[in-house]
């Protein structure tokens, strides 16, 4: 869980952040928004769907939905299936 | 052509991508079986290996038809999050709908699935649900507004065949949408079974991914689906309980 009051603006200090992503605690460097998390995770926007505190960020709107410290992220794709 | 919600496919047989020994044996298995329409399932990337290359990086979507699976699924409302993310990937807004009610048999949990068809269908899915050979449950699915029902020949994974010819005959004769058997076939002639029984169509993935060379029996399940289809359409002679000579009987020496 986040910090009291370190939700608001995301936490820029030492320009990183805590994330619970794919069900793991994550410390990643400091995200603006979806997109970049992504970047930065080295994933591909395009073959990714991602789950932000359980709603679904549109592709469209992944570089205007932010990123805030204690977000829970899912971030799936798909995998042989029968 | 088998028709599905106003899509047409050429081939009647649709084949899972999941359990093959490598990406390449799939390929030309999916090949061999000449199937349009290929499940994927919707699971969490592995972060530590992001650069691994997906499976969309092999199945590219203008060859196949991607039909995301909700495999895994043990409730209504965890199967409905898992076809909202597969939608959001972008390719089409089918999904082949399960919902899993018991972890040894995989049987379908039929009211989980009942219930997550009626929310998909009004948020504008075309829904496949994975059911069992139950024909009241089949009918509910259909007036649900799913745009195909798939009953299982037998349990997934288990390759025991075609356990109930009448009840999917049975199913195959009182719905409009297409009925595709999903699950339970094993071999050529378990399809062909399958497909003699008049339904539109069979998935099947272990049965190809488990036989020792995948690509020879894709391409005998092809023939097989083929077969079975046009023994169905010549319509077979009746079951008699005694012999009767194909020979005349006239014309004997005395």
């Amino acid at each position: 869980m986040p910090r009291a009051g370190s939700s608001h603006h995301g936490s820029t200090c030492e320009g990183v952040m805590q994330l619970v992503i794919n069900g793991d605690a994550r410390t990643t460097a400091h995200a603006e928004n979806v997109e970049q998390l992504l970047a930065e995770l080295g994933l591909d926007p395009r073959a990714v769907v991602v789950e932000l505190n359980r709603v679904i960020v549109r592709r469209p709107l992944l570089a205007s939905t932010p990123v805030v410290e204690g977000d829970q992220v899912e971030i799936v794709h798909f995998v042989g299936g029968g | 052509m088998l028709e599905i919600a106003g899509k047409s496919f050429h081939s009647r047989l649709m084949v899972g991508t999941g359990k093959y020994r490598s990406n390449d044996e799939m390929l030309r298995a999916i090949d061999a079986s000449g199937a349009e329409v290929v499940t994927v399932a919707v699971r969490r990337v592995n972060l530590d290996r992001a650069d691994e290359l997906g499976i969309l990086h092999h199945l590219t979507p203008d060859r196949y038809f991607l039909l995301a699976n909700t495999a895994g699924c043990y409730s209504a409302d965890e199967a409905i999050r898992y076809a909202r993310l597969a939608r959001e990937a972008g390719f089409n807004d089918y999904v082949k709908l399960e919902v899993i009610g018991d972890k040894e048999t995989l049987l379908p949990d039929t009211t989980g699935l009942l219930e997550a068809t009626i929310v998909l269908a009004k948020e504008g899915f075309k829904v496949l649900a994975y059911t069992n050979d139950d024909l009241i449950t089949a009918l509910r699915l259909e007036d649900a507004g799913a745009v195909a029902v798939m009953p299982l020949a037998s349990p997934i994974g288990s390759g025991l065949g075609l356990l109930n010819p009448y009840f999917i005959r049975t199913i195959k004769s009182r719905l409009s949408v297409p009925v595709i058997v999903d699950a339970g076939v094993g071999t050529a002639s378990d399809a062909c079974l399958v497909m003699e029984q008049g339904v539109d169509g069979i998935l099947m993935n272990t049965a190809l991914a488990e036989a020792r060379d995948p690509v020879e029996m894709a391409t005998a399940m092809r023939l097989a689906v083929e077969s079975g289809r046009r023994a169905w359409h010549a319509g077979r002679m009746p079951r008699r309980e005694v012999a009767v000579p194909s020979s005349p009987t006239e014309g004997m020496l005395r």
